[in-house]
């Protein structure tokens, strides 16, 4: 028989309602990068999780190099050579990185000897795998990229021969996503095997030897890499053809609307957030904001949207300073009753209360609108029809308004934010991260709103870690690199590769 | 010379139990569990402690019912917030109301004397150990003094308290346990991924802490007043807890910050009825105030920024 390192047979997992996996079968050649891609909510990451122990399938078989196994947590996952790179690190920030690589595996009692042996083994695998990790950092203090390394250095320690990565680049700028592809490219020549969890087509199309793709906890197409295109997959993955691009016509913009001078941001510590910002977005045009998280496109939301106060700088607003407003209300609440909306980047920690009905998330923000309220007490006939407007205008399901707003699917919960940001007809538009954890039906929805949006002479700022979000939907792009702009693209002559040199922090 | 030899030689009696129940604290915070019920435990310790070395005639055993009451309600408390994931301040919280509640009831019923245990005849409780030489040498000036006076004279709990500071030491900063203890108080979930059992790493830490708590008991009631006496831990768990933090929960700063505290403790009690240059006569309220200014002090304006274990107060549930 061919060598297949795993192999999984009829894998079912139903958690309570949900089918997350049903029947799902694939073989997984040893010494190969496999792709397992699917849209959020595929079931992929329950798929992994079963194969790395920490969830029991239902039904089906797990073989691994052969035997049939059974595994019923992590160790016995590590046991058999299975290693998982998680999206969220799973690293003690306090730590140094040989402390996170023989936390779990200290070989003996004390930690001297173990921690010898694991210094000198660490120091092979970083010259094998060209990893340049030094054992002696705090892993608090490492960027993002180091730190998936010294993750994937504490599965290889482990022993590990199959290395599952689940959406690693997902905080990585293209240059580092490079890099990581070359390292895992390493790790086949080595005979290692590699599963790649992602929804980018563009990586499973470069690094992958072997393609499963996912829909509805199903698998729907076992392929050889090099016998399909991103086209097709795509059509696999969703089910119907879908265009990634949006269609918009070419538009003058107006007048600025908003304009950021010298703005700047400090911290308790003294680090700069914001690094003196200069930016203008103006009526009828969408600035995206392009840059690997947490390089300061949060706080620039937090401040515009008058969350926070910058250190210094001014935020022009159809050319008024709005820093210099005096108002006994908060900022934020100011900056909405003149005209800006904001959807924050988290919607269920700040765009929404979950545990209130659909109606009353329907108007947070927007609560002392005279309309929707009687005798200084809330209509609830008016917050009922305006909800239902909503649900009818955004195809909001269920189209049930008094339901609690944390049972709806990710993508939902987004157009009620979206919906009642845009009821107020804002001036403009602060958008972060507008398809988070969104289906792609839903990801249409949205893109197709915020250009109507924008056709009808709004001005957006439009944050968003998404690459392709970014150049399907802006007019102009700025690129933020540790709190600065470090560039700025016309949409049309934009690309992946210039904008992740910008993204990196080479300035222009 | 004198007085200050006797002045550092109260406050290395004050500061045993308090370094012994900071210890305790730093166990189970370290691994991610609030431990407000220090205090508890040490009542509990230090009754049952006074009651066993009465019946048993044997401080020994004083001290091993001590530990191994202070040990089951560490217990209690493990098994509703690390099994239950229940509320730890809650529970901490419960663990001292029970103690302050149950031990004077226990004695009431027992010995008849007012909830007190009684008290302990010279057999049955710990003295202080003249250590080899300290008569000959404490006619050397400076060392020879200091060990006569300071380091010698003591209770066999003194002596365990010193060694076993660097051996806690040790343990959470060179042995594999230490290792786990830290990274579970850090990211359960990623000592959990590591194939550490974080439930078990929580429940050896509050197990220690138990011991540590017993111990510094069992010092109150069978070596420091020959019995035990209602509510006579008097806030020392928490005064302990407050140097955990100064100590912004490492073992050997944790103990100079209860070493601070009983100076000042030793000090107060020297200051009283004193005559003071220039000042006079301080009112002895003011004075007994001093050791809790001190704490508020400390804690409010000193310590800069007190960095707490990250998983602190948070209950472990395996996530996906």
């Amino acid at each position: 028989m061919t060598d297949f390192a795993i192999e999984l047979a009829g894998i079912s997992k139903r958690f309570g309602a949900v089918q997350a996996n049903r029947d799902v079968t694939m073989h997984i050649a040893k010494g190969s990068i496999h792709g397992i891609i699917g849209e959020n909510g595929a079931g992929k990451s329950t798929l992994m999780s079963i194969l790395y122990g920490y969830y029991q399938a239902d039904g089906g078989s797990i073989r691994v190099n052969g035997q049939e196994v059974r595994i019923r947590n992590s160790q016995e996952a590590i046991r058999l050579g299975i290693g998982m790179v998680h999206q969220h690190f799973m690293l003690v920030d306090t730590f140094t990185v040989l402390e996170n690589i023989v936390l779990g595996a200290e070989g003996g009692l004390l930690l001297k000897q173990g921690m010898e042996q694991a210094r000198a083994h660490l120091l092979q695998l970083n010259r094998d795998y060209s990893l340049e990790v030094d054992p002696d950092a705090l892993v608090g203090e490492l960027g993002v990229g180091l730190q998936q390394r010294v993750e994937i250095l504490k599965a290889l320690y482990r022993g590990a021969d199959v290395l599952i990565l689940d959406e690693p680049t997902a905080v990585l700028t293209p240059q580092e996503a490079d890099h990581l592809f070359c390292i895992l490219r390493a790790l086949r020549e080595q005979g290692k095997t590699v599963i790649l969890i992602t929804h980018k087509l563009r990586e499973v199309m470069d690094i992958t030897d072997a393609v499963t793709v996912m829909r509805a906890g199903t698998v729907v197409g076992n392929v050889r890499t090099a016998e399909v295109d991103k086209e097709k997959l795509a059509d696999l993955m969703v089910g119907r053809k879908v265009s990634l691009k949006v269609d918009k016509a070419e538009r003058l913009p107006g007048a600025a609307v908003l304009e950021v001078r010298d703005l700047n941001l400090t911290d308790a510590r003294g680090v700069k957030l914001l690094d003196g910002l200069n930016f203008q977005v103006r009526a009828g045009e969408i600035v995206g904001i392009a840059g690997v998280s947490g390089n300061g496109q949060s706080e620039l939301l937090e401040v515009l949207a008058g969350m926070v106060e910058p250190s210094s700088g001014e935020v022009r607003y159809h050319d008024q300073d709005l820093l210099l407003e005096k108002s006994s209300q908060p900022r934020a609440a100011l900056y909405r009753q003149k005209g800006i909306a904001h959807v924050p980047e988290d919607r269920s920690r700040e765009g929404l209360v979950k545990s209130f009905p659909m109606f009353e998330n329907a108007i947070l923000g927007y609560h002392n609108d005279k309309t929707i309220s009687r005798r200084g007490l809330f209509s609830r006939q008016a917050l009922l029809a305006r909800t239902r407007d909503f649900i009818r205008q955004f195809d909001i399901r269920p189209d049930n308004a008094q339901l609690r707003v944390g049972l709806l699917s990710g993508g939902n919960q987004q157009k009620v934010v979206l919906a009642r940001e845009i009821h107020a007809n804002p001036d403009l538009l602060l958008i972060g991260q507008p398809t988070r954890g969104v289906d792609i039906g839903a990801i249409e929805f949205i893109h197709r709103r915020l250009v109507e949006l924008r056709d009808a002479g709004k001005a957006i700022l439009l944050v968003s870690v998404e690459l392709e979000e970014i150049l399907a939907l802006s007019d102009r792009i700025l690129v933020m690199a540790g709190g600065q702009i470090s560039g700025e693209v016309a949409a049309k002559e934009a690309d992946t590769l210039s904008l992740g040199l910008l993204m990196g922090g080479h300035k222009q | 010379m004198e007085q200050w030899l006797s002045l550092l030689d109260s406050t290395i009696r004050v500061a045993t139990p308090l370094v012994l129940a900071a210890l305790a604290g730093m166990f189970s915070e370290r691994s991610g569990v609030v431990d407000i019920g220090l205090e508890g435990k040490m009542l509990v310790a230090a009754f049952a402690s006074g009651a066993a070395a009465f019946v048993t005639h044997s401080p020994w055993l004083g001290l091993l019912a001590g530990v191994m009451a202070a040990v089951s309600m560490a217990m209690v408390h493990a098994f509703v917030s690390v099994t239950y994931n229940g509320n730890q301040l809650i529970s901490g919280m419960a663990i001292n109301t029970i103690a302050s509640g149950i031990t004077p009831v226990l004695a009431l019923a027992w010995f008849q004397q007012g909830g007190n245990t009684p008290q302990l005849d010279d057999d049955s409780r710990f003295h202080d150990i003249t250590l080899p030489f300290a008569d000959a040498l404490s006619n050397v000036p400076v060392i020879g003094q200091l060990y006569s006076k300071l380091l010698s004279g003591h209770s066999v709990l003194v002596y365990l308290t010193i060694i076993i500071i660097p051996l806690v030491s040790w343990v959470v900063y060179r042995s594999r346990f230490g290792l786990r203890l830290r990274a579970v108080g850090e990211n359960p979930h990623a000592a959990d991924t590591a194939g550490v059992s974080v439930a078990r790493v929580r429940y050896i830490a509050l197990f220690w802490g138990g011991v540590l708590c017993g111990m510094a008991g069992t010092f109150l009631s069978v070596y420091q007043t020959g019995s035990f006496i209602k509510e006579m831990t008097a806030g020392k768990g928490f005064l302990a807890l407050a140097a955990l933090i100064f100590g912004k929960w490492r073992p050997l700063p944790a103990v100079s910050g209860c070493l601070l505290f009983a100076f000042a403790d030793a000090l107060q009690i020297r200051l009283e009825g004193v005559d003071l240059p220039v000042i006079g006569q301080i009112p002895s309220q003011a004075i007994q105030v001093i050791p809790y200014v001190l704490t508020v002090l400390l804690l409010a304006g000193f310590v800069g920024r007190a960095v707490a274990p990250k998983a602190i107060g948070v209950p472990f549930v395996k996530s996906r």
